[in-house]
C-alpha cells in the first residue's frame, strides 16, 4: 500500500484552494435544528445508537410497481382511461337485465384487452427491475471491523460505513472523504454524470483525517457527523464532524456524490453519509414524467368525440323509443298488442315510458359501444412494443465498438419520433467525442497538417470530388486515418515535413522550434512519468491543453517534469541528433480567464534569457503584436480563418524577450496585485499583465479539433434537409460552442450571427458595483435590447440566414416570463440556435419554452446527467449510451450509442412509426364506425328497442378477432417507402412534422368513409334479402340470416379496405387480412356446429341456410365491391393527381426514376431550396459565393 | 458470436424489416383494369339475376282492409275482436302468367315489429327443446304461466302471438292443396324444437293472442309455429304458409277463402297473401339484378372517365408543386 503514496506532488501548492480548511460560518449554527438533524456515527455500525437510526438503505428502486402493488396499481392505471372505464361500466351493466347481449360476451374482450396491457406493463417493469439489480449489486470494499475491508454489494451499504473506493470506480453513495492516496488527501472526481462537465474536480478531506492511510488504521477510527437532511442541492453541504473530541466544519469540498467517479487517484476512504434515495443525485432526479404522444392525445379527443356521438345516438334512440312505447298503450287500448304492453316490466312499460326510456338509454349505450374501438389502446400498445423491438434490433443502429444496440426504453413514444420539429442537442459527448486532437498548425506563415476533419470528409463525400488537402487525396486514406487515431489519443497531426524531426529542414526552422517549445512550456499540465516504460502521460485542466502537450511530445519536445519552479522537457537537438534535456525556470504563470482569453508564462531559459510565452485567442492576440513581430500576420490570419470555418479551435502563439528591468518592474506590480485583498484585485492583476503582454512576436497558430463523433455532419445535414431545426445547448463557453457550430455546419461563413451576451462593458461595470438588484436590472435591459435588435435585424433581411448565439447569463434573463416569447420568436426565426454556458436547469427551461411556445414536438438528445432535465422535459429524450455513466440513458426514452444513429432513428423508424400508428388509428375508427353504423341503422328498423341483428358473439369478437390482426399488422409492418428512400428523400419526414397523416381532415375523412360503407352495406343487404324468399326452397330470411349476411359483408369490407389502404404486402399482411375473413367463416362453422344452447341464433346458420344460397354469395360480392368503390375512386384520383410526398416517391420507385438525378432533384427541390444549415447548404453557399466572385471579377473587364 | 459483439442484433430480413413485399400502387393501368374487370363481371351477373327474377311469377294481394265488412269500416278493431263476427272473406286472384310448381304461399305482415327486443327475447329455447325444462320461464314474462301457476308451453310473447289467418285456395272450383310440411328449417325441427314437447296450457285463458296449437302434436311438428318463431329481421316480412305442388295456368282465377282472424288493425299493420315461384336467386327481387348492373355500369363509366383523364391530363409524376405544404408554404 505504501507504493500508492509514492512520490507525489502536493497539488495544493500549485493550485490555491479556497476550501480545505473550512471556517465555521452562519450555516453551521443551524446544525441540529430543523432541516439539519442528520447524525451519522462513522464506523460504528454495530453500536446501538447507530443501529437505532432508521436511514434509508442503499437500495435504489426505479420500478413502477412492486409485486404487491402491481395488481391494484396497474388496474387503476388501466381504468383511468376513459374508454377502458366505459367498457368496465358496460361490462358490469351487462350482468343486469339492461344488456342487449350476454354478459360473458361483453366481459371477455375487456379481459383480453386489459390482460394484454397488464402483461406488457409487467414485462417492462421487470426489465427495469433487472437494471436495478445490476446497479444495486455492484461491489464496493467496506470496512468490516478490525481494520479489515470486505467486498459488499452496494445495496447492503449502511449510513456510517467506511468504504474504500479505488480508481475509476463510481461512488456507491454520498461519501465524506476521509483520506486519499495523496498525502494531502485530495482526490480527483469526474462529475460528468451529475453536471456533464468533463473536467476533473478536486475534492479534499479535512486535514484532521488526512493522515489515515491504511486499512488497519480504521480499526479504531470513530467520528460523528452532524449535517443537513437529505436534499437535492448538488453544490451545498453543511455539516460538522466530531473527531478526536474536536469539532470540524464540513463543506461540499468533502462530499463525494454518488454517480460521480474517482479519477487519477488510486483510492480514497470515505464515510457513507447519504444512502439510496437520500443521495443528492437521486433526490435530484425528479420522477420521470409519464409522456404521452400527441397522437395519443388526439386519439383521446377522437374517442371523446365518438363518445359524444354515442351519447347522441343513444339519446335520440331513447326519445324515439319512449315515444313509441308510450303510444303502445292508450288507456285500455293497446296498439302493438303482441308486445303485451299492458303487462310490461319497467323496461318496456308504456305507463312509465320516461323511465323505460332512461333504462333504454343505458341499454343503447351498451349496444352502441361498438362504435368505440375497445381494442384500440391495447393494439396501439402492442404495436408500439413491436415497433420498439424493431428499433432495438436495427443492425444499422448498432455500435460495434461499444457493443451497444439502440434501446427504446419506453415504448409509448415511437410515433413522436416521426414528428420532431426541433432537436435540442447537448454538445459534449453528444456531438463531439469529448476528445481534442491537435490536427493542424500554421507556423511562420506556412500551414502544416494533413489531418482531415469530419466536416471536410463529409463535404468531400457529398460533392464526390477527391479531397485534396496539401496535395494528398484524403478520401483514399480513410483507413490510414483510423490507424492514426488509434495510435495516440489527442493527436492527429500528419505532415512529413514536420514529423520525425524533419522540421529542421523547413525554411523557418528556428520559428518552428520556438513554436513547439512554447507548446511544451506554456501550460499548466502535470506530467506523470511511468517509470517502467518511460512514457509520459499528462493531467491537464482541459483536453485542449492536453492536446498541445501531447503534440509537442509527439513532435520531439517531450515535457516530462514539473517542479514548483521549473519546467523540464526533452528535445531533439537538430544538430547533434541527440535528445537533450532542457530545464526552464518558471517565474510566473499569467492564468487564463474568459476576459483575458490568453495565458502566458514567464520563464528563464538555460541561457538566462527571460521569455514571455503567450498563447491566446486571435481576437486579442493580433492586437498585441510588435511592429517587427507581424511578419507572418497576413498568412496566419488567413489560415486561422480557414481553420475556424472548419470548426477547429485556434490559438495564436507568440512570444517576446524581456529584459531584467522590465521583468523586475512587472514582477513587483504583479506580486503586489496578487497579494492585495481589495475588491479590485483582479483588475490590478489584469493591469499588470496587460502591460507585459504586448509587443509580441508572432510564431503561428494551432488548430485543435474538438473531435466530432463519426458521421455527425452528415447526420445534421440530413436532419436539416428533413426540415428539422437543431439547437445546441451546451455548458461550454461561447467560443467552443461557436467552433462546434462551425464544425457541424450549423454555422457557416455568410450566416449572420446574432450574439446575445452580457460581456459588455456597462454590465461588467455594474457587476463591479456589486448591487444585485442593479445588476439584474441592467442585465435584463441589455438582454431585452439585444433581443429586440436581433429581431429588427431578422425582419430587415429575409435573404440571409441568421444564427443566434446566447450565453447562459443572458439566457437566464431571456427566459423571464415577460421576454421569453420575444426571445422565442427571435430564436425560431434563426436557422441555428446555440445556447452556451447553460446550466442543466436552463437546458430544461429552454426545452420547455420551445415545446410550449411553438407547440411543436421536441426531441432532446444528450449523454450526461446534466441533460436529464432536458431529456425529461422534451417530448422525447434520447440518451447517448456511448460513454460511461447511465444517468442520461436511465432518464431517456430511447438510448442510442452515437449521434449519427439519430438520422435513421428519426427519418426511417420515426417516419414509419408515425405513419403506421396514425394509419392504424384511422383504420380502427373506420372499422368501428362501419360496424356501429350497421348496428344503429338496424335499431332504426327495430323501433330502437335495443335488439341487434347480430349474435352476441359476432358483436364481441368483431374487434378482437376478425379485424384487429390486420390493423396490428399495418401498425407493425407497413412501409410506405423503403428505408433507403426514407433516407434519400429526407423531406418525406415533413409528413410527420406537419402531421399530414393525422390531421382532422384525414381522420374525419376516414370516419366519413366508415359511415358511407356502413350505410351502403346495411341498405344493400336488407334490400337484397327482404322480404322475398332468398332461396330456391322458398324460405325467407329471418333475423339470423340477415344478421349473418350483413356481418359477413362488414368483415369483408373492413378487411378489403385494409388491403386497399396498405401499400406493402408481405406474407404477414396476406395472412392477416385474408385470414381475418377466413377466420370469420371458420368461426361461423365451428360456432354453428355447437349445440343450440350455446350457438343460439347461429346454430347451423352457415351450413343450412347461408352457404347453399347463391344469393348470399352474390350479395356479399356485390355489397363489398359497392362499399369499396368510393374509396377506390378517391384513392386513384388522389394517387395520380394529388399524391402526397410518399406517393411521389412510390411513383419514382415504380417508374424506376431513382437513378435519374435530375428528376430526383426536382422532387427534392424544396428541401434543397430552404435548407440553411448542414454542409449541403454550406457547400452551396460557398459555390454561390464563388459564382458571385467570378461575376464581380468579370464585370470590370 | 464472439464476446465482443454479444449484443449485436442478429440479421434477418424480418428483424431488419426487409421482408420481400408486394408494393402495389394505383397506376392508371391498375385502376382502369380493375374498373373494367368489375364492370365486365357485374353486368352479366346482374343481367342473369335480373332475368331470373323476371321469370318469377308473384301474385300479391293485400286483404286486411278488404276483408273488413263495410259496416265495420270505421271500427275494424271491434270487428276483429268480436268472436261472433263472420271472419271468412273471399278474394279472387288473377294469374297473369303460369305458375309452375312448387308455388310458395306466404303471408306478409307490415309494420309488425317481430324484431322488438321485448318480443325477440320473450321465449324459452330450453323449454321448446326439452320437456324437463318446461319451467324455464324467466324470459317468457308476461306469457309464462297460467293464473294457477302452471307453465305455458310454448311460453312467451312470440308463440302467444302466433299468426292465425288461414287460406283455402281453389281454382275452377277445384280445391288446391297447400302442403304445410317442410316449411320450417331443418335445424328447427331437428334441434330447436323437441319431438317430445307438447303444447300445454297454451292460449287457454286470459287474453288470446293468436292461433292455438293441437296439444297432441309435438312442437317439432308444429311447423307454423317454428316459422313464426324464426323472428323476422325487419318490420315488413314474409313468412312461408305452405307449398302448392301443382301448376296453375295463366289467366286462371284463384279463389281464396281467408279466415281473417289476425288483428293487425290495432297497430295499423297490413296483411298480404303472396303466391310466388322461385328461381336460383330466390323470389321476385329485381333489386339485386338492377343493382349489379348499375354498379357494373358505374364502374365502366369510371373506367372511361379515368382513361379520358389520363389521356387528356397527363402529368409529370411527382411534381412537388402539388405538395400541400408547397401550396401553402409554412411561415
Amino acid at each position: 500500500m505504501g507504493t500508492g503514496r509514492k512520490r507525489r506532488l502536493h497539488f495544493s501548492k500549485i493550485y490555491s484552494f479556497k476550501c480545505g480548511r473550512n471556517r465555521f460560518d452562519d450555516d453551521h449554527s443551524q446544525i441540529g435544528g430543523p432541516g439539519f438533524s442528520r447524525v451519522v456515527y462513522c464506523n460504528e455500525t454495530g453500536v446501538a445508537e447507530a443501529a437505532s437510526q432508521s436511514y434509508a438503505d442503499n437500495y435504489v428502486r426505479s420500478t413502477k410497481y412492486t409485486p404487491m402493488t402491481f395488481l391494484p396499481k396497474s388496474l387503476f392505471e388501466q381504468f383511468r382511461r376513459v374508454a377502458n372505464f366505459y367498457f368496465l361500466v358496460t361490462g358490469i351493466l351487462s350482468f343486469t337485465k339492461l344488456a342487449p347481449y350476454s354478459a360473458v360476451s361483453a366481459i371477455l374482450p375487456l379481459i383480453v384487452v386489459i390482460g394484454a396491457t397488464m402483461v406488457k406493463e409487467g414485462i417492462e417493469d421487470w426489465q427495469r427491475q433487472k437494471q436495478d439489480y445490476e446497479v444495486n449489486n455492484r461491489k464496493v470494499k467496506v470496512h468490516r471491523g478490525g481494520g479489515v475491508f470486505e467486498s459488499r454489494e452496494w445495496k447492503n451499504l449502511r449510513v456510517g460505513d467506511v468504504v474504500k473506493v479505488v480508481k475509476d470506480e463510481f461512488f456507491p453513495a454520498d461519501l465524506l472523504i476521509l483520506s486519499s492516496s495523496y498525502e494531502d488527501a485530495v482526490c480527483y472526481v469526474e462529475t460528468m454524470n451529475l453536471d456533464g462537465e468533463t473536467n476533473l474536480k478536486l475534492k479534499q478531506s479535512l486535514e484532521a483525517t488526512s493522515t489515515i492511510h491504511d486499512d488497519s488504521d480504521f480499526n479504531h477510527f470513530k467520528a460523528t457527523v452532524k449535517c443537513e437532511d437529505p436534499n437535492a442541492s448538488l453544490y451545498t453541504f453543511v455539516g460538522t464532524m466530531e473527531y478526536q473530541e474536536q469539532q470540524y466544519a464540513l463543506s461540499p469540498q468533502q462530499l463525494l456524490l454518488r454517480d460521480s467517479k474517482l479519477r487519477n487517484t488510486d483510492y480514497i476512504y470515505g464515510a457513507v453519509i447519504f444512502t439510496g434515495h437520500d443521495t443528492k443525485v437521486i433526490q435530484n432526479s425528479t420522477e420521470a414524467p409519464s409522456k404521452r404522444s400527441g397522437i395519443e392525445r388526439r386519439t383521446d379527443r377522437i374517442i371523446y368525440f365518438l363518445f359524444f356521438i354515442l351519447f347522441l345516438m343513444a339519446f335520440l334512440g331513447s326519445v324515439y323509443f319512449g315515444v313509441v312505447t308510450k303510444r303502445d298503450l292508450d288507456g285500455d287500448r293497446q296498439r302493438r298488442w303482441y308486445l303485451g304492453p299492458d303487462r310490461s316490466d319497467i323496461f318496456f312499460d308504456p305507463k312509465r315510458a320516461p323511465a323505460a326510456a332512461v333504462y333504454h338509454f343505458l341499454t343503447a349505450l351498451l349496444l352502441y359501444g361498438y362504435l368505440i374501438p375497445i381494442s384500440l389502446y391495447v393494439s396501439i400498445e402492442i404495436v408500439k412494443v413491436l415497433q420498439t423491438i424493431f428499433i432495438n434490433n436495427d443492425i444499422h443502429m448498432y455500435y460495434e465498438e461499444a457493443d451497444k444496440p439502440a434501446h427504446a426504453r419506453t415504448s409509448n413514444l415511437t410515433e413522436e419520433l416521426g414528428q420532431i420539429d426541433t432537436i435540442l442537442s447537448d454538445k459534449t459527448g453528444t456531438l463531439t467525442c469529448n476528445s481534442m486532437e491537435f490536427i493542424k498548425c500554421s507556423v511562420a506563415g506556412t500551414a502544416y497538417g494533413r489531418g482531415v476533419t469530419e466536416v471536410e470528409r463529409a463535404m468531400a463525400k457529398r460533392t464526390g470530388s477527391p479531397l485534396i488537402v496539401n496535395g494528398r487525396d484524403q478520401l483514399l486514406d480513410d483507413h490510414n486515418d483510423e490507424d492514426s487515431t488509434l495510435s495516440v489519443k489527442g493527436y492527429n497531426f500528419e505532415d512529413e515535413r514536420v514529423t520525425n524531426g524533419y522540421w529542421f529542414h523547413e525554411p523557418h526552422s528556428d520559428v518552428i522550434q520556438k513554436f513547439f517549445r512554447l507548446l511544451a512550456i506554456c501550460h499548466t499540465a502535470i506530467p506523470d512519468l511511468d517509470e517502467e516504460t518511460g512514457k509520459v502521460t499528462y493531467e491537464a485542466e482541459s483536453p485542449d491543453e492536453a492536446a498541445f502537450v501531447i503534440a509537442a511530445r509527439e513532435l520531439g519536445f517531450e515535457f516530462y517534469k514539473r517542479t514548483q519552479t521549473t519546467v523540464s522537457f526533452m528535445e531533439l537537438d537538430p544538430v547533434s541528433k541527440k535528445r537533450v534535456e532542457r530545464t526552464y525556470e518558471l517565474l510566473n504563470v499569467l492564468e487564463f480567464n474568459s476576459a483575458r482569453k490568453r495565458m502566458s508564462v514567464i520563464v528563464r531559459d538555460e541561457d538566462g534569457k527571460l521569455l514571455l510565452l503567450c498563447k491566446g485567442a486571435d481576437s486579442v492576440m493580433f492586437d498585441r503584436l510588435a511592429k517587427n513581430g507581424r511578419e507572418f500576420e497576413e498568412s496566419t490570419k488567413e489560415h486561422v480563418n480557414e481553420y475556424a470555418d472548419a470548426g477547429l479551435r485556434t490559438l495564436i502563439l507568440a512570444y517576446r524577450e524581456l529584459n531584467e528591468e522590465e521583468y523586475k518592474e512587472f514582477n513587483e506590480k504583479f506580486t503586489e496585485a496578487k497579494n492585495s485583498v481589495s475588491a479590485d484585485r483582479d483588475e490590478l492583476i489584469d493591469q499588470a499583465t496587460e502591460e507585459i503582454e504586448k509587443d509580441l512576436i508572432l510564431l503561428g497558430a494551432t488548430a485543435v479539433e474538438d473531435k466530432l463523433q463519426k458521421g455527425v455532419p452528415e447526420c445534421i445535414d440530413k436532419l436539416a434537409q428533413a426540415g428539422i431545426k437543431i439547437w445546441v445547448l451546451t455548458g461550454d463557453k461561447m467560443e467552443t460552442a461557436i467552433n462546434i457550430g462551425f464544425a457541424c455546419s450549423l454555422l457557416r461563413q455568410g450566416m449572420k450571427q446574432i450574439i446575445i451576451t452580457l460581456e459588455s462593458p456597462e454590465i461588467i461595470a455594474a457587476e463591479k458595483d456589486g448591487d444585485k438588484n442593479v445588476i439584474s436590472k441592467v442585465s435584463k435591459e441589455s438582454v431585452k435590447k439585444q433581443i429586440l435588435a436581433g429581431k429588427a435585424q431578422l425582419t430587415a433581411s429575409t435573404s440571409d440566414p441568421f444564427a443566434l448565439i446566447i450565453d447562459g447569463k443572458s439566457l437566464a434573463y431571456a427566459l423571464h416570463d415577460d421576454i421569453k416569447s420575444t426571445f422565442l420568436e427571435l430564436a425560431v426565426g434563426c436557422a441555428s440556435v446555440i445556447c452556451c454556458r447553460s446550466s442543466p436547469k436552463q437546458k430544461a427551461l429552454v426545452t420547455r419554452l420551445v415545446k410550449e411556445g411553438t407547440g411543436k414536438t421536441t426531441l432532446a438528445i444528450g449523454d450526461g446527467a446534466n441533460d436529464v432535465g432536458m431529456l425529461q422535459e422534451a417530448d422525447i429524450g434520447v440518451g447517448i449510451s456511448g460513454v460511461e455513466g447511465m444517468q442520461a440513458v436511465m432518464s431517456s426514452d430511447i438510448a442510442i450509442a452515437q449521434f449519427r444513429f439519430l438520422e435513421r432513428l428519426l427519418l426511417v423508424h420515426g417516419h414509419w412509426c408515425y405513419r403506421r400508428i396514425s394509419s392504424m388509428i384511422c383504420y380502427f375508427f373506420y372499422k368501428n364506425i362501419v360496424f356501429g353504423t350497421t348496428v344503429f341503422l338496424y335499431e332504426a328498423y327495430a323501433s330502437f328497442s335495443g335488439q341487434p341483428a347480430y349474435n352476441d358473439w359476432y358483436l364481441s369478437l368483431y374487434n378482437v378477432f376478425f379485424t384487429s390482426l390486420p390493423a396490428i399488422a399495418l401498425g407493425v409492418f407497413d412501409q410506405d417507402v423503403s428505408a433507403r428512400f426514407c433516407l434519400k428523400f429526407p423531406l418525406l419526414y415533413q409528413e410527420g412534422v406537419q402531421n399530414t397523416l393525422f390531421r382532422w381532415r384525414r381522420i374525419f375523412g376516414w370516419m366519413l368513409n366508415g359511415l358511407v360503407s356502413g350505410v351502403i352495406i346495411f341498405f344493400l343487404c336488407t334490400r337484397a334479402l327482404d322480404p322475398e324468399s332468398y332461396r330456391k326452397n322458398g324460405k325467407t330470411a329471418g333475423m339470423e340470416v340477415v344478421g349473418a349476411t350483413i356481418y359477413t359483408c362488414v368483415v369483408w369490407v373492413a378487411n378489403c379496405q385494409m388491403a386497399l389502404a396498405v401499400s406493402y404486402f408481405t406474407l404477414i399482411q396476406h395472412v392477416f387480412i385474408w385470414g381475418g375473413i377466413i377466420l370469420w367463416y371458420l368461426f361461423l362453422l365451428a360456432y354453428g356446429a355447437m349445440p343450440t344452447s350455446i350457438s343460439t341464433t347461429a346454430y347451423n346458420v352457415f351450413v343450412e341456410t347461408l352457404a347453399p344460397a347463391p344469393s348470399y354469395w352474390v350479395v356479399t360480392l356485390f355489397v363489398v365491391i359497392a362499399a369499396l368503390v368510393p374509396y377506390f375512386c378517391y384513392k386513384a384520383v388522389q394517387m395520380r393527381f394529388f399524391p402526397a410526398y410518399h406517393g411521389m416517391i412510390q411513383w419514382i420507385r415504380y417508374e424506376g426514376n431513382t437513378d435519374d438525378p435530375e428528376y430526383v432533384n426536382m422532387v427534392r427541390q424544396r428541401s434543397i431550396r430552404t435548407t440553411t444549415v448542414g454542409y449541403t447548404a454550406r457547400s452551396i453557399a460557398r459555390d454561390n459565393n464563388l459564382y458571385h466572385l467570378n461575376l464581380e471579377l468579370q464585370a470590370p473587364k | 458470436m464472439d464476446h465482443k459483439n454479444a449484443k449485436k442484433p442478429s440479421y434477418s430480413r424480418f428483424s431488419q424489416q426487409e421482408l420481400p413485399a408486394w408494393k402495389p400502387i394505383l397506376t392508371p393501368g391498375w385502376v382502369i383494369a380493375s374498373f373494367i374487370t368489375i364492370g365486365a363481371l357485374f353486368v352479366p351477373i346482374g343481367l342473369l339475376a335480373w332475368s331470373a327474377s323476371d321469370n318469377v311469377v308473384e301474385i300479391s294481394d293485400r286483404y286486411d282492409e278488404a276483408c273488413v265488412p263495410d259496416d265495420f269500416n270505421s271500427n275494424a278493431e271491434s270487428f276483429i275482436q268480436n268472436p261472433d263476427t263472420k271472419k271468412t272473406c273471399i278474394r279472387n286472384l288473377k294469374v297473369p302468367k303460369k305458375l309452375v310448381a312448387p308455388i310458395f304461399v306466404y303471408y306478409q305482415l307490415e309494420n309488425f315489429y317481430q324484431n322488438h327486443r321485448r318480443f325477440v327475447k320473450s321465449k324459452s329455447d330450453k323449454q321448446l327443446r326439452n320437456p324437463e325444462d318446461e319451467n324455464d320461464l324467466h324470459s317468457c314474462y308476461p306469457e309464462a304461466n297460467t293464473a294457477d301457476n302452471k307453465p305455458i308451453v310454448p311460453c312467451g310473447l312470440i308463440a302467444w302471438s302466433l299468426f292465425n289467418d288461414t287460406y283455402k285456395l281453389s281454382t275452377r272450383g277445384k280445391q288446391i292443396t297447400i302442403d304445410k310440411k317442410g316449411i320450417a328449417w331443418k335445424s328447427d325441427t331437428k334441434a330447436k324444437f323437441g319431438s317430445n314437447v307438447y303444447p300445454k296450457n297454451f292460449q287457454k285463458e286470459g287474453l288470446i293472442g293468436g292461433a292455438a296449437l293441437d296439444e297432441s302434436i309435438p312442437l317439432s311438428e308444429q311447423e307454423d309455429l317454428m316459422v313464426w318463431m324464426r323472428t323476422a329481421a325487419l318490420p315488413k316480412f314474409r313468412k312461408l304458409y305452405g307449398r302448392i305442388e301443382t301448376d296453375i295456368e295463366a289467366h286462371d282465377t284463384i279463389k281464396v277463402e281467408i279466415e281473417n282472424n289476425y288483428n293487425t288493425y290495432k297497430f295499423g299493420g297490413r296483411k298480404k297473401l303472396v303466391l310466388s315461384t322461385t328461381t336460383w336467386i330466390g323470389g321476385k327481387n329485381d333489386f339485386v339484378g338492377v343493382a349489379y348492373v348499375s354498379v357494373g355500369g358505374i364502374c365502366l363509366f369510371l373506367a372511361i372517365n379515368f382513361i379520358l383523364l389520363y389521356v387528356f391530363r397527363p402529368r409529370r409524376l411527382g411534381d412537388p408543386s402539388y405538395l400541400s405544404w408547397n401550396r401553402h408554404p409554412i411561415n
